[in-house]
């Protein structure tokens, strides 16, 4: 059995009287793009936010390539490989894509304690977050302030950053929040040509994406797992259907 | 870095010419009081300049920043007080106190946020303002005393008007330059990107607190500076300097000329003081012909324009006098 | 009759000396060494004195924690509707010659002025940075000060009090105290207890509480948010004004009297808890007890070790500095306050 990358074991976290995950246990090994579904309120969020270090779980424990990362900081975290994109864009609104991106590459390239040298003016920053932009499609848009990108760019540079601080595991919430089909099918694309290089969690409600890109579904419904396995068992199972796909159905 | 022809650059550089030559036509002219007022313009410009680097670039509202035109003025004044009379000596300590103050404030208040920041920074300030208020042997509620400027062996003569004028100019603008050097490096950057979304800063993996802090603690260290000068300029020290008011002050200048902007703290606090000087002169001059005496009393109270302009700023212009002349409509 | 001399010696140090400065032991109180009943007196008057400092200071903290709790406003010129409830009382008693009717002018003018405010200019600030919130109601401030001395011009007012305020009330053996005082602390009590049975028990409560959890969904369910907000800025403006009217007679009325108490109130609902009417409550009572009992007893404590002179200046910075200090360590420990209000 191959050394998972991420391991998920009992987290509980609990908000007064609501249990928000309730013993969440999940392996994801490298290399995967694992793809965690639910209805809205199955504590998803909290998943991720348990996963990046801003909530602190009641109980059980997360690790990260074999280490202990449950009460690490997130800016420990990211430190270590685990990036993260938010579900609501969260940019730097007054800067550009470039800028943007270039901060995530600083984050990782030494420390930040120069005060004298233009940041802009360094190659070795300004280069990776080039490539970054270019690699979600956004390098003709780089010296465009974000709050003048669409919604589509704004999630794709949301991409870009996580990609800015050479992870070794994406977290992805909700990718493509508010996107059109065109855009979607966009990022599909750029996260399909991620696949393999790095491993990936997923949160979605987007099933099309879900299903074409993942390599394994997990099904998470108040906080609890109630499935896990490969797409094709997930679209069989009986549970799954009458608690959540049966609801997309209907809602079409 | 090219300098366009914007209003905004000629009006900077007009303004940085007259405070050249300000010493020149005040001493030929006879004026002695303009190179006091604006020998007082240029220091407290210092004052705003550090706190526009935390405030402006870096978002934190620190309403306690005239603690350290206080502590700085305080080093001054006690020294020469026991004493010590040489700036080699009191300078430096200002500096240094101030910074250690701001580490610790900054250290305890920096874990906080919006409102809880603001007011726990105004709690620091108070606090030193009381302890102020209770140094009995250093005159209290009274104030100090400062006898004799900081003597510097001969190199510059601060009981000379004109020499201590350039000596505060061009402190001014060895600030404005630095904080423009520091705002453009990899540490501006951090701290204006925790400025703009710190939970992001953190998810990228920037340990924004270290960095911020370092920032706080600089900006006290110039302001302690500029308290030094001060204290020499007035010839006295009294926690008054220290009150949360005067905290205000200094962020109005900071909004009203421009947050986050090189020269926006330079302008406010230009516009601030020589409208409290000048205003009322220009009304009374402008508007007697016309008015009379109703000319005298409006003149007396243009004050009450301030506040309400100040709150049009907030609420429309956000980028201040500075983002006016360069155009933009923030809001 | 033995008793009355020094009745009246209390009652003119409590009544002109106020909160600022409280009743001193005097000199010949300690020459008289002391009996035990004597200093309990003393201490029970001062702990009266600070529960009366301390119910003004809820007054004033109620309204800063309403509008912050449920508007998210931090309004800085709140100390400016305490200063104008002031100069209106002064100047509606003298108008009327009643010092009653001038408090329920007074009142009533606070409270239009404060709605005014909110409508012609503050409402522009919600959903705002808190920055802007500093920023916006401190230029107020100026324009409030401002205001105030081109009408009422910069030397201050007096406000006199009727002679059945100022004559004591024996409430224990040998201890006399204002009427005044007593009816400031009745009153404030009263207030308090209005505030309670409004937030908690009536409709217009319900909404307030309503509007403070989820601003759109109360819109939704049809409710004036708009004129809700307006009228809970003008009661906030009403509670200033009522401690501005009621601390008059005991200072002097004068331009920026609001900021040094304004702060004072931001503790408090600091401490307290943002938001929540009984942490200001608890907590105002608490610093305002700090606040006069360290000063009444702080000088004599310290004249064992400091000169008296150093003692008299030393001892008040060091009471003002224990509440900022409380204060401070409080966002440090427990930033929500001492009685939260549950989080939004």
């Amino acid at each position: 059995m191959v050394d998972a990358l991420l391991e998920i074991d009992s987290l509980t976290k609990r908000f007064g009287g609501v249990v928000a995950s309730d013993a969440i246990s999940l392996a994801v090994p490298r290399g995967e793009l694992h793809a965690v579904i639910g209805p809205n309120g199955a504590g998803k969020t909290t998943l991720i936010g348990e996963l990046s270090g801003e909530i602190a779980p009641d109980d059980g424990r997360i690790r990260f390539e074999g280490g202990d990362v449950t009460l690490l900081p997130s800016w420990r975290r990211s430190r270590l490989g685990l990036a993260r994109s938010f579900q609501i864009t969260s940019l730097f609104a007054d800067f550009t894509a470039l800028d943007n991106v270039a901060l995530a590459v600083q984050a990782h390239a030494g420390h930040s304690f120069r005060f004298w040298r233009p940041a802009r003016g360094e190659a070795r920053l300004r280069e990776p977050a080039r490539a970054a932009l270019a690699r979600v499609g956004l390098a003709s848009r780089a010296d465009v302030l974000v709050a003048k990108l669409s919604h589509g760019e704004q999630r794709q540079l949301e991409i870009a950053m996580a990609l800015a601080t050479g992870p070794r595991l994406l977290l992805l919430d909700e990718p493509m929040a508010g996107m059109g089909p065109e855009e979607s099918g966009r990022m599909v694309a750029t996260l399909r040509a991620l696949k393999g290089e790095l491993t990936i969690l997923l949160i979605e409600h987007d099933m099309e994406a879900v299903f074409a890109l993942a390599d394994r579904i997990t099904v998470l419904v108040y906080g609890r797992i109630i499935a896990s396995g490969p797409p094709e068992a997930i679209r069989a199972d009986a549970q799954v259907r009458q608690a959540y796909l049966g609801e997309e159905i209907r809602h079409g | 870095m090219t300098a366009p022809l914007t209003p905004r650059n000629v009006v900077v550089a007009v303004l940085l010419l007259l405070l050249t030559v300000l010493p020149l036509y005040a001493t030929a002219s006879g004026h002695v009081f303009l190179l006091t007022l604006f020998t007082r313009v240029v220091i407290l410009a210092i004052a705003a300049v550090s706190l526009n680097l935390i405030l402006g670039y870096g978002g934190m509202v620190s309403f306690g920043h005239a603690v350290y035109l206080g502590i700085g003025g305080y080093a001054v004044g006690i020294l020469a007080f026991e004493g010590a009379t040489s700036g080699f000596v009191q300078w430096p300590v200002a500096l240094v106190v101030s910074a250690l103050f701001a580490l610790v404030v900054g250290a305890l208040s920096l874990r906080t946020r919006g409102v809880y920041f603001i007011m726990i920074t105004l709690a620091f300030a108070q606090l030193v303002y009381y302890f102020g208020v209770g140094l009995d042997r250093y005159g209290a509620d009274d104030g100090l005393s400062i006898r004799q400027r900081s003597q510097f062996a001969g190199l510059v003569n601060l009981s000379d008007r004109v020499q201590f004028y350039y000596l505060c100019l061009a402190l001014l603008v060895a600030a404005i330059y630095l904080t423009w050097r520091i705002v453009n490096s990899r540490f501006g950057l951090v701290i204006r990107g925790a400025r703009s979304n710190d939970r992001r800063m953190r998810a990228i993996g920037f340990p924004t607190f270290r960095y911020r802090l370092t920032g706080f603690v600089i900006a006290g260290a110039i302001c302690g500076l500029a308290g030094a000068l001060l204290a020499n300029h007035t010839g006295f020290i009294s926690p008054a300097t220290m009150h949360w008011t005067r905290s205000g002050d200094l962020i109005v200048m900071v909004v009203l000329g421009g947050m986050g902007s090189s020269f926006g703290p330079l302008i406010g606090a230009v516009l601030l003081l020589t409208l409290e000087e000048a205003l009322p002169v220009l009304i009374r001059v402008v508007a007697s012909p016309v008015f009379g005496d109703a000319a005298a009393r409006m003149a007396e109270y243009w004050q009450i324009m301030l506040g309400p302009l100040f709150l049009l700023v907030v609420l429309f212009a956000r980028g201040g006098i500075d983002g006016l002349l360069a155009g933009e409509r923030r809001g | 009759m033995a008793g009355l001399v020094p009745a009246i010696h209390v009652f003119l140090r409590s009544v002109s000396q106020g909160v600022d400065a409280p009743a001193k032991p005097g000199h010949d109180e300690r020459e008289a060494c002391f009996p035990n009943p004597r200093l309990m007196l003393l201490f029970v008057e001062q702990c009266l004195n600070g529960l009366q400092f301390g119910l003004l200071l809820f007054l004033l903290a109620a309204g800063l924690t309403l509008v912050f709790g449920i508007m998210d406003l931090v309004n800085l010129a709140h100390g400016s509707l305490y200063m104008l409830g002031a100069y209106f009382a002064a100047t509606f008693a003298a108008l009327t010659d009643s010092f009653v009717a001038g408090a329920v002018l007074a009142l009533a003018a606070t409270l239009v002025v404060g709605m005014a405010l909110e409508v012609v200019a503050l409402r522009r600030l919600y959903g705002r940075d808190h920055l802007d919130h500093v920023l916006g109601t401190f230029g107020l401030i100026l324009f409030f000060n401002e205001l105030v001395r081109m009408i009422w011009g910069p030397a201050g007012l007096s406000l006199s009090l009727p002679m059945w305020l100022i004559l004591p009330v024996e409430l224990l053996p040998g201890l006399y105290y204002p009427t005044y005082r007593i009816a400031i602390i009745v009153t404030a009590l009263a207030v308090a207890l209005f505030l309670y049975v409004l937030v908690m028990r009536t409709r217009l409560g319900m909404l307030i509480r309503a509007g403070a959890s989820n601003r759109e969904m109360t819109g939704a369910l049809g409710v004036n948010i708009n004129l809700l907000y307006t009228m809970v800025f003008g009661l906030g403006a009403a509670l200033a004004g009522l401690a501005g009217l009621m601390q008059a007679p005991i200072l002097t009325v004068q331009i920026g009297m609001g900021e040094n108490i304004l702060i004072l109130a931001f503790v408090v609902i600091i401490i307290g808890g943002i938001g929540s009417i009984r942490g200001a409550f608890i907590a105002a009572v608490l610093v305002g007890l700090i606040d006069t009992i360290g000063r009444a007893f702080l000088p004599d404590l310290l004249r064992l070790v400091l000169s008296s002179r150093a003692a008299s200046t030393v001892a008040p910075a060091i009471s003002s500095m224990t509440i900022y200090l409380l204060m401070a360590v409080v966002l440090v420990l427990r930033p929500e306050g001492l009685f939260p209000v549950s989080s939004k």
